[in-house]
């Protein structure tokens, strides 16, 4: 299990240092624009729930078959870190934890293909990642806020997921197979899901204001961009100490 | 480390590289699935600008 531990080690010191990059990212970038958001959500009837839930079927959370009477407002019932520091911590740990394992996933698949060699291609594996957990899934499901309207959440993250296995799966058959065939075939998967179509929310009418959503589509977006990146150049230069010589040396790209 | 091994344990070593390196990928998707799509209103709360900054399906 020499590798398994060394590829864990790979994937922890460069999820760590990337996720706490993410973290500084999302304070100044994103969370200002969701706590924004969130003032029109508790301006609305319903205090800090969802609010735009009430458009869903209950299939929401919790599971529980009468979650639907007692209504969507799950926040009220469940413990949240209260806001200000324990929520900042909080969404720290997530990020770190949530980077090393974007880290994990980054490294199993580049080490099957022989190894990040260098930071610049690891920040070609970055942005193929951006591709894949951003881009795609993301042309479909634009980012939400708080109190937006939105379809059934399970559906939501079925298709989520499909995307981005359909792109992981399309990017790898134009990058690894080197043929014509499979390029078409790689194309075809990762138009696939946009034919499909992201479900829908009924209606799109928001309290949030476009501009205001807009920016944070803008702003979640790049950071992730910058995370992925940095990211792979963090696993391209921390690799070696952990899995030796990569089998890419001299490939340009891949 | 398997790029050093000799070439006799290759075929051997490429199975249990296989293994060794899907084991990595399933624990990579474990914690991005628990902390992206966990129902669970505690995993949502303690993440919760985290997924929206993630572009997450949330709510």
């Amino acid at each position: 299990m020499t590798l398994f531990r060394n590829a864990v080690f790979t994937a922890a010191a460069a999820g760590l240092l990337a996720g706490l990059i993410l973290a500084a990212l999302q304070t100044y970038a994103t969370v200002p624009l969701i706590l924004q958001a969130e003032t029109f959500e508790n301006a609305g009837a319903q205090g800090h729930d969802h609010s735009a839930m009430a458009s869903e079927p209950a299939s929401d959370d919790a599971g529980a078959p009468g979650a639907a009477a007692v209504t969507h407002e799950h926040n009220e019932e469940a413990w949240a870190p209260a806001d200000g520091f324990e929520r900042f911590a909080f969404s720290v740990a997530v990020n770190v934890l949530s980077g090393v394992g974007f880290a994990l996933l980054l490294v199993a698949v580049s080490e099957f293909a022989g190894g990040i060699s260098s930071w610049r291609q690891g920040m070609l594996w970055g942005f193929a990642g951006f591709a894949v957990f951003t881009l795609a899934p993301g042309l479909g499901l634009p980012p939400e806020l708080p109190a937006m309207p939105t379809a059934d959440l399970f559906d939501r993250q079925a298709w989520w997921i499909g995307t981005v296995a359909a792109t992981a799966a399309g990017l790898a058959l134009i990058t690894f197979r080197g043929s014509v065939l499979f390029s078409v075939v790689g194309v075809a998967l990762i138009v696939l899901p946009h034919i499909i179509g992201a479900p829908q929310p009924t209606s799109h009418a928001s309290p949030i204001p476009e501009d205001l959503h807009h920016r944070f589509v803008v702003a979640v977006t790049i950071t992730n961009l910058i995370f992925w990146m940095a990211l792979g150049g963090i696993v391209g230069i921390v690799r070696h100490r952990f899995l030796g010589q990569s089998r890419n040396l001299g490939k340009s790209f891949a | 480390m398997n790029t050093a091994s000799p070439a006799t344990g290759v075929v051997a070593s490429s199975a249990s590289r296989t293994a060794q390196l899907s084991l990595v990928a399933l624990l990579g998707l474990f914690v991005v699935g628990f902390l992206g799509f966990s129902h669970l209103d505690v995993v949502h709360n303690a993440g919760h600008d985290y997924r929206h900054s993630m572009a997450f399906p949330c709510h």
